[in-house]
């Protein structure tokens, strides 16, 4: 599972729905693997906006990952400024007319969409419910009574 | 042909062999190619997104969302996450290597996401399963609205999903949609070659409120064999999207703003909005 996946997971049930301690899920016992995707710039500036990027980085800070800036990257830092004179060919027309990605876009994208957690399990803050991940998959089936 | 929902609940009827069998069918990749590809065209997305596939089985969808094509997918490549309740679907999803994130999970438990996340949800050929509660406690409304009252939370405004099922009959399509209209979604109903053996249903919805064009005629328009199920007759006079002030939507809205401002706020209920009973 990704990190941009668990920020926005919450816990399922009914309960716990309408409390803000059901979001963030906690990590418990998490083992990271790191998936190369290709970079999809636009992407990332287009869901920059909905990360929780208090939540993102308190989890990257639970997980030893390298510490996140205190505040979230503005849109402006996400390309280079100057499409137009750039290199020819490659990257360019991916981008469209918003130049280069910068390092901060790609460490953006490695953070969010190549670190996943493979094993371990998600801990709801409110109700203590913990949701099995094996092999990347989250079990989110709740017994009917917790439904 | 005996309708596989009639006989198994899902998980029981998507097992190891039926999983693999169907994945591997190249005509069944052809159809669920064809429907995604239709539900792409309707959603009509711009840029790359976030997308729900609520039923996702084996990827067969994801694998196009994930792909980039000027033609079919002139928006993508799309980030999506699945959620389906048979583990040996997922399983073959995952020995696929598909490219989203996989939920073990109950649709008609709801949708375990916050509200805005995604930009836009598909469902191919699932939603019939959810007309069957699998225990005495559950009924098909309460999981169908559980369900969409989730999706419609999940959705940003502006969003839309596309949800391709086949329906039993009239009587379930209605169930369907009405349960989608009363999550608040403007709906409708598109009908692909019907009347023939290949009928297929496609409930169109959308989130109003965004700076898209939330408006489901907009989505369906000119288009043939399209019902609108707007409630929109009900809500004149109000801004598209925006719902009755003490209306449940309404009140959802409010606790859902209010909760992001930190504040806690009433468990929701089926009760939520209702009016009332005066209590002697
Ligand atoms: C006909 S398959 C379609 C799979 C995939 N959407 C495709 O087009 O290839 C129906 C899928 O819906 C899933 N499903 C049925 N009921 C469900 C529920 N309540 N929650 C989540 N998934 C469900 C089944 O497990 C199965 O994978
Ligand atoms: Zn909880």
């Amino acid at each position: 599972m990704k990190l941009l996946t668990l920020n926005f997971l919450t816990c399922a049930r009914k309960a716990c729905k309408a409390t803000n301690a059901a979001f963030p899920l906690h990590p418990k016992d998490a083992e990271l693997e790191i998936v190369e995707v290709e970079l999809s710039p636009l992407f990332v500036r287009n869901i920059l906006p909905r990360v929780e990027w208090e939540a993102l980085r308190t989890l990257c800070q639970d997980l030893g990952l390298p510490q996140l800036p205190a505040t979230a990257p503005e849109p402006g830092e996400l390309f280079t400024p100057n499409p137009s004179d750039g290199v020819e060919g490659e990257g360019i027309e991916e981008v469209g007319e918003e130049g280069e990605p910068t390092q901060t876009l790609k460490d953006l994208h490695h953070v969010l969409l190549e670190t996943t957690i493979r094993e371990g399990k998600l801990v709801c803050g409110s109700c203590g419910h913990e949701y099995a991940v094996k092999e990347g998959i989250a079990n989110f089936l709740l017994p009917s009574h917790l439904v | 042909m005996s309708r596989p929902e009639d006989t198994l609940p899902p998980d029981l009827f998507y097992n190891d062999s039926e999983s693999r069998k169907y994945t591997t069918s190249s005509r069944i990749q052809h159809i669920q190619s064809q429907m995604t590809h239709r539900a792409l065209s309707l959603l009509s997305l711009r840029s790359p997104s976030l997308i729900l596939d609520i039923g996702c089985g084996s990827g067969l969808s994801g694998e196009i969302l994930s792909t980039f094509s000027p033609e079919t997918n002139p928006g993508g490549p799309h980030t999506w996450i699945g959620l389906d309740i048979s583990s040996s679907m997922l399983a073959v999803a995952l020995e696929k290597e598909v490219e989203g994130d996989l939920f073990l999970a109950d649709a008609g438990q709801g949708v375990p996401f916050r509200p805005g996340t995604f930009d836009a949800a598909i469902s191919i050929s699932a939603v019939q399963w959810l007309c069957n509660a699998e225990s005495t406690e559950e009924s098909p409304a309460g999981r169908l609205s559980r369900f969409f009252n989730g999706l419609y939370a999940s959705l940003r405004r502006g969003g839309r999903a596309v949800c391709q099922f086949y329906p039993k009959n009239d009587e379930q399509k209605k169930m369907v949609s009405s349960a989608a209209v009363r999550a608040g979604f403007g709906a409708g109903l598109l009908e692909d070659d019907p009347g023939t053996k290949s009928a297929k249903t496609y409930l169109v919805l959308t989130v109003g409120g965004g700076e898209l064009d939330g408006d489901i005629t907009g989505v369906v328009r000119g288009m043939e064999g399209v019902d609108v199920m707007d409630s929109r007759r009900r809500t004149k006079g109000r801004k598209r999207g925006e719902e009755a002030k003490g209306s449940k939507g309404w009140i959802m809205r409010k606790k859902e703003q209010m909760e992001r401002k930190g504040k806690v706020v009433k468990t929701n209920s089926k009760y939520t909005g209702r009016k009332r009973r005066i209590a002697f």
